[in-house]
């Protein structure tokens, strides 16, 4: 078991034929079960033709139809990213991941406004992605990194989700599943979306969970695991030292007005039950101490 | 991006909200022709940087004779403006706004931000002008009404007046103050905007509702549909290492420490900043190479972080993933090469081709210091800005 994707998963894949698209999916065909998982391209351009034995198809509703994928994963460049994702939502697919970086911000208030009461998940947008190790690699994340276990991951973002997993991974602790979320203001799914799947899994023993400064998410997460969650969670926040005000590099990375700051969302999390740590080297370490005791 | 309030004033306009009439002004010579051309008796003058708080920092003065227009623009052109937003040093004033001067009964609060939590572009607005927004978050909250605007049907006349009603303002001045809040709403919408302010807007002895100020902050990702947008930037409002730094693709932003950091990945960079700062060093800059850094932006990095006087020694903090390891290495030693590199450089790798990464360090016969982890890194390069071994 794991969260959202498994070695049966089917995945579309939206930007195949770009340069980045091309790239990626070639990694996460060679990675575990990938040359069973990714089974459909989608470029209305190029539809018939196939690319690294994968069919493109014209449309994501007639990858769907043609091939039974449930599962999407987009690198369409930003200005047309948002669009991919209404696409992907009115196929009515289980699930999206939003790699693409750089998306307007009032294209994704308009996409999740469509998106209010439709059955698809969305995971991104500017996010690495997710992997169930050993079984599927569904993003840019080296996958040779991670190691198949017990410890749920997630994360706002890219190369500290590496930090974090590698650290385990050096320790010994294998992952059940790795998110990235992604590091914009307006995304999908949130800490506390991802933290209910791997508390409702059996094969997670515990969560490592990685944020960073702006908006209120790991703080709405950290009340609900002080009520609800039944696993131990590590957590670290980015940001401790960051200047009011200024965008780091996220564009969700910005504290304004005292609000979202690494401290205060620290403190909170402290507050509910989470083992948390303010140094990025020992998330590891804390997490192999936890579950020795 | 920002922009000055001359120029958020200018699209306010555009989509009808109401202003005083003003003139942007470059010299003292031009101020003049500006307060002679918009007539009357009473003028403002005002600095236009992009920080806030300029009033209390003696950036905006009244006028009441063409004198103290002349005496108040050579006062504040050229000045080193000091407010909570600028920093110690201050921002130097190279433009004015020389506007009429306006009959005001009472000032408001409007103001419309990118609310993250309900996925909606959110309207604020206060009986309390004229003061901070924060500040009023702080001590009255329950001045600040909030409303959160459907993005399909924007906001109706119907909840415009609701919510200007709900901030006292009088009914005969309800029609202007409907148009101007549907009007601030369209904007920034249409302009692609994450924050927009217009504190105060006002109210006058005739009943009318005017932005006395208009502050904007616009999506940096949406710039590529705004044209209009980009040609109001202004470099000089601007840190220069940023600038360059954007030039290449790089996300810098200059901090008053003296420890350079290169990460690629944005969490990761600030983390390494924390870690940094955890092991009792500080961190001169961020600075997120990215996915795709090559040696040539590896170079480039290195010789903005060398531009800042208080450097005393750098770290490159790289997990590879798509970037691979040996690719960092070898722009690493060529930027170390053609920079000659004067201080303590720690560099810790790890992801793909890693040992491949850390052979090229180590043949390059370079003084790199090696960093077995994080921690170790930052330790070390704490320890080589303090100028210990």
């Amino acid at each position: 078991m794991s969260i959202l994707i498994n070695k049966n998963s089917k995945v579309i894949t939206q930007g195949m034929t770009g340069k980045v698209g091309q790239f990626h999916t070639q990694q996460s065909k060679a990675y575990a079960n990938g040359v069973n998982c990714f089974v459909a391209g989608v470029n209305p351009k190029k539809a018939g033709e196939v690319f690294e034995d994968i069919p493109v198809y014209a449309s994501v509703r007639d990858a769907k139809q043609a091939t039974g994928a449930t599962v999407s994963v987009i690198y369409v460049p930003p200005s047309g990213a948002a669009a991919a994702i209404d696409e992907a939502v009115e196929a009515e697919l289980d699930l999206v991941i939003c790699i693409t970086e750089g998306i307007p911000v009032h294209d994704m208030l308009r996409t999740r406004y469509k998106m209010q009461g439709k059955k698809t998940l969305l995971i991104g947008p500017n996010c690495p992605g997710l992997i169930t190790p050993d079984e599927i690699k569904i993003g840019i994340m080296p996958g040779h990194i991670h190691r198949k276990g017990r410890i749920g991951v997630v994360s706002r973002s890219g190369t500290l989700t590496y930090e974090a997993v590698g650290q385990l991974s050096a320790l010994g602790m294998g992952q059940s599943s790795c998110v990235g979320i992604g590091g914009d203001p307006i995304n999908g799914l949130k800490h506390i979306d991802v933290m209910r799947l791997f508390n409702d899994d059996p094969d997670t023993d515990a969560v490592i969970m990685v944020g960073e400064i702006g908006g209120s998410d790991e703080e709405a997460c950290a009340r609900w695991i002080k009520d609800n969650m039944k696993k131990p969670v590590v957590g670290f926040i980015a940001g401790v030292t960051a200047p009011e005000g200024k965008r780091m590099g996220h564009a969700g990375a910005i504290i304004s007005g005292g609000q979202g700051g690494a401290n205060e969302k620290l403190a909170v999390m402290e507050e509910c039950g989470i083992h948390i740590t303010r140094n990025p080297a020992e998330m590891g370490r804390v997490m192999q101490r936890i579950l020795k005791t | 991006m920002k922009i000055h309030e001359y120029q958020g004033k200018e699209i306010l306009r555009e989509f009808g909200v109401p202003t005083p009439f003003g003139v942007a002004c470059f010299s003292v010579d031009e101020a003049l022709a500006a307060a002679r051309t918009l007539g009357g008796n009473v003028w403002v003058v005002k600095a236009q940087i992009h920080a806030g708080g300029r009033g209390k920092g003696g950036g905006v003065k009244v006028a009441k004779s063409l004198d103290e227009v002349q005496t108040y623009a050579q006062q504040i052109l050229g000045m080193q403006l000091v407010t909570h937003q600028t920093g110690a040093e201050g921002q130097r004033v190279r433009r004015l706004l020389i506007e009429e001067g306006a009959q005001i009964v009472k000032e408001f609060y409007v103001g419309m931000v990118v609310d993250r939590a309900s996925q909606r572009v959110t309207l604020l607005a206060s009986s309390e002008g004229g003061m901070e927004i924060e500040e009023v978050a702080k001590h009255a909250p329950e001045k600040i009404k909030t409303l959160r605007i459907d993005p399909v049907h924007g906001l109706s006349e119907a909840d415009a007046a609701q919510a200007a009603r709900g901030i006292g303002i009088p009914e005969a001045a309800l029609a202007g103050a409907v148009a101007a809040l549907r009007g601030l709403y369209r904007a920034f919408v249409e302009k692609d905007a994450m924050l927009a302010e217009i504190n105060p807007l006002v109210l006058t002895a005739d009943d009318r509702v005017l932005a006395l100020d208009a502050k904007f902050n616009f999506d940096s990702n949406a710039l590529y549909r705004h044209p209009e947008i980009v040609a109001m930037r202004d470099l000089d409002e601007e840190d220069a290492a940023e600038i360059e730094a954007s030039r290449f693709d790089l996300s810098y932003i200059s901090l008053d420490g003296d420890i350079g950091c290169l990460v690629n990945g944005a969490g990761l960079a600030m983390a390494t900043m924390d870690i940094i700062k955890l092991y009792g060093g500080s961190p001169a800059n961020f600075l997120d190479v990215g996915g795709g850094a090559n040696r040539e932006k590896v170079t480039e990095a290195f010789k903005l972080m060398l531009k800042n006087p208080r450097l005393k020694a750098i770290l490159v903090n790289i997990f590879g993933g798509i970037m691979k390891c040996d690719v960092i290495a070898e722009g690493v030693v060529a930027a170390a090469r053609e920079v000659h590199l004067t201080v303590p450089l720690v560099v810790r790798l790890e992801g793909t081709n890693v040992d491949l990464g850390k052979k090229i360090l180590a043949e390059s016969g370079l003084p790199i210091i090696s960093g077995n982890d994080m921690a170790d890194a930052a330790q070390k390069v704490v320890a080589a800005a303090k100028g210990e071994k």
